[in-house]
């Protein structure tokens, strides 16, 4: 799959308080994009905000040359993301890592999201659609505020819910949630803070059932050059951006 | 653009990529023409296989950033027969990184590398900040630089660049040490030690505490350097440290640095490389210069 480094322009914007629904257009045709990878998005190499920050995509509009990011505004680099107008360039290279493996026709499949972990959920789910799979959604939040676009999220599979706090859906964590007594799958996915996605990937190996996870690791070059983003592995230490961010979770030492 | 480096390492322009920013070359394939860049320089080689630190390896710094990789690398057998096959071919300089924790691999190492056709030179790393023993060991004292650069001398036969450690009271006495060992040029700076604290959770934010610090922020302390080392050795001198445009690179050429090294600026701009070609010669014609080699030291002061 081809790398780009592509300016795009911000053509829409939808303000969720911490996060920020970024919708991006390219002059340029898009490369073919997974479900999964991600982008790596420089902000303006100011003093503080030096090398480009990692974004998992949200959605894909391949004829549109278009690209969705779901950015939680944790430092600042992302909140001067989100900071972005309308008609502002923002350089991405892309698309980069390996994303889900697909499953297969007829597979019961779960798509569990923790909070911004949900992002990349989105387009995963949308792709499952056109090769009719519906998904289970299973997404965890600290509250109901979490939970972005979940009317969009409901269109595209089963959705459970669960909130810490129990602002909506059932309260606690996702690995909580009453569907995993009712369902059983065939292949899990997970996209959350680590903890949660050790909590799931627990669940899994209790389950035995076979279990993919996306992680985030701190990461400078996106190109598996600079080997910071390392994760430890039963094959040693493995770049997430190069060899991930999607991980199988027996090749964790988790 | 031609730059003749000596004993037979002739870069058809002054810019190579920095060791352990480019990977291999194939990482950036997408992104740079190989062809049209000098050399690159191949991630830090030792002659065992190292796992290199605990995660986390990096801290963003103030236009820069420290990283405690530890040379994490799978040793020169691996590189000879896996990944050497893959990049030989290419139409650019592929320089060998070679670094150890004793005397015995730094030898072994490049009697290894000499075999190799395909490779015209090692940049010898006796200055990587970030692993126990060794490395930099060799790198902060003219006793320690005279014997590996004379050890390795005698086994290796091509091109050996010797690339130096900022973390020094005289980087000149350091390069002089290593010319006199019979080093045939000298790179510099590898990165500056650094540190950095996470105050919230009152930890460091490297795993192993001290890291390197790279980027735009050390590039006055790299061209202090390249200045002082080039006003010191009759042998080229190859400049890094910060350099992310063509005029960083022309800067470094006046400074007395013969060619040039791109590092951390590959991860912000992954064709940055390419485009220092095209503007140090935008630089030459603007201002008249027939050949690039007449900007080498042609700092008036």
């Amino acid at each position: 799959m081809t790398k780009k480094i592509a300016d795009f322009t911000l053509i829409g914007k939808q303000d969720f308080g911490r996060s920020v629904l970024l919708q991006l257009r390219t002059e340029r045709s898009l490369p073919e994009i997974s479900p999964g990878q991600f982008v790596q998005v420089r902000v303006d190499c100011s003093p503080s905000t030096y090398l480009r920050r990692p974004i998992s995509i949200h959605d894909v509009d391949i004829r549109q040359n278009e690209i969705t990011l779901l950015v939680q505004q944790v430092g600042e680099g992302t909140r001067h993301l989100a900071a972005a107008e309308i008609g502002d360039t923002i350089n991405m290279v892309l698309p980069l890592g390996n994303g889900f493996t697909l499953p297969d026709k007829g597979e019961k499949v779960a798509l569990v999201g923790g909070g911004i972990g949900i992002a990349p959920l989105y387009y995963f789910a949308k792709v499952l659609n056109t090769k009719d799979i519906r998904p289970y959604l299973i997404l965890g939040g600290k509250t109901k505020n979490d939970l972005l676009r979940l009317a969009d999220y409901q269109q595209l599979g089963e959705t459970y819910v669960t909130t810490e706090d129990g602002s909506l859906g059932e309260k606690g964590f996702v690995t909580m949630q009453s569907v995993w007594q009712q369902q059983n799958f065939d292949k899990i996915y997970v996209c959350g803070p680590k903890p949660m996605m050790k909590a799931v990937a627990k669940l899994a190996a209790e389950k035995d059932v076979w279990c993919e996870v996306s992680l985030e690791n701190l990461m400078a070059c996106g190109l598996g050059a600079c080997l910071c983003c390392v994760e430890d592995t039963v094959d040693g230490n493995v770049c997430v951006c190069k060899e991930g961010p999607v991980f199988n979770t027996r090749r964790l030492k988790w | 653009m031609t730059i003749d480096l000596g004993r037979g390492l002739v870069l058809r322009n002054p810019v190579m990529t920095a060791s352990g920013t480019f990977g291999y070359g194939e990482e950036y394939t997408d992104f740079v023409d190989l062809s049209q860049l000098g050399g690159i320089i191949v991630k830090g080689t030792t002659l065992h296989p190292r796992e290199g630190n605990p995660y986390p390896r990096m801290a963003e710094t103030p236009s820069g950033m420290l990283n405690c990789v530890g040379l994490q690398n799978k040793g020169v057998q691996y590189f000879i027969d896996t990944i050497y096959p893959r990049i030989k071919d290419f139409d650019t300089n592929v320089l060998l990184n070679l670094s150890g924790s004793t005397l015995e691999d730094y030898v072994k190492g490049a009697e290894m590398v000499d075999t190799l056709d395909k490779i015209p030179a090692i940049e010898l790393n006796v200055s990587c900040p970030n692993v126990k023993q060794g490395g930099m060991a060799f790198g902060v004292t003219t006793t320690g630089i005279s014997q590996v650069v004379s050890e390795v001398r005698k086994v290796y036969h091509k091109h050996l660049m010797v690339k130096l450690s900022p973390n020094v009271t005289n980087i000149a006495e350091i390069a002089l040490a290593a010319e006199a060992a019979g080093a045939d040029s000298v790179s510099l700076i590898n990165t500056l030690m650094g540190m950095a604290i996470d105050a919230e959770k009152r930890k460091p934010k490297l795993s192993v505490i001290t890291g390197g610090l790279s980027g735009a922020c050390v590039k006055p302390v790299a061209l202090r350097m390249v200045w002082q080392v080039a006003n010191a050795v009759k042998i080229p001198v190859v400049g890094l440290g910060g350099i992310s445009s063509a005029t960083d690179a022309v800067e470094f050429m006046l400074a007395g640095a013969s060619a040039i090294e791109i590092g951390t600026a590959n991860f912000i701009d992954p064709a940055v490389s390419a485009k220092v070609v095209w503007g140090i010669n935008e630089y030459c014609e603007r201002h008249g210069f027939q050949k690039v080699t007449e900007l080498i030291g042609a700092l008036e002061t």
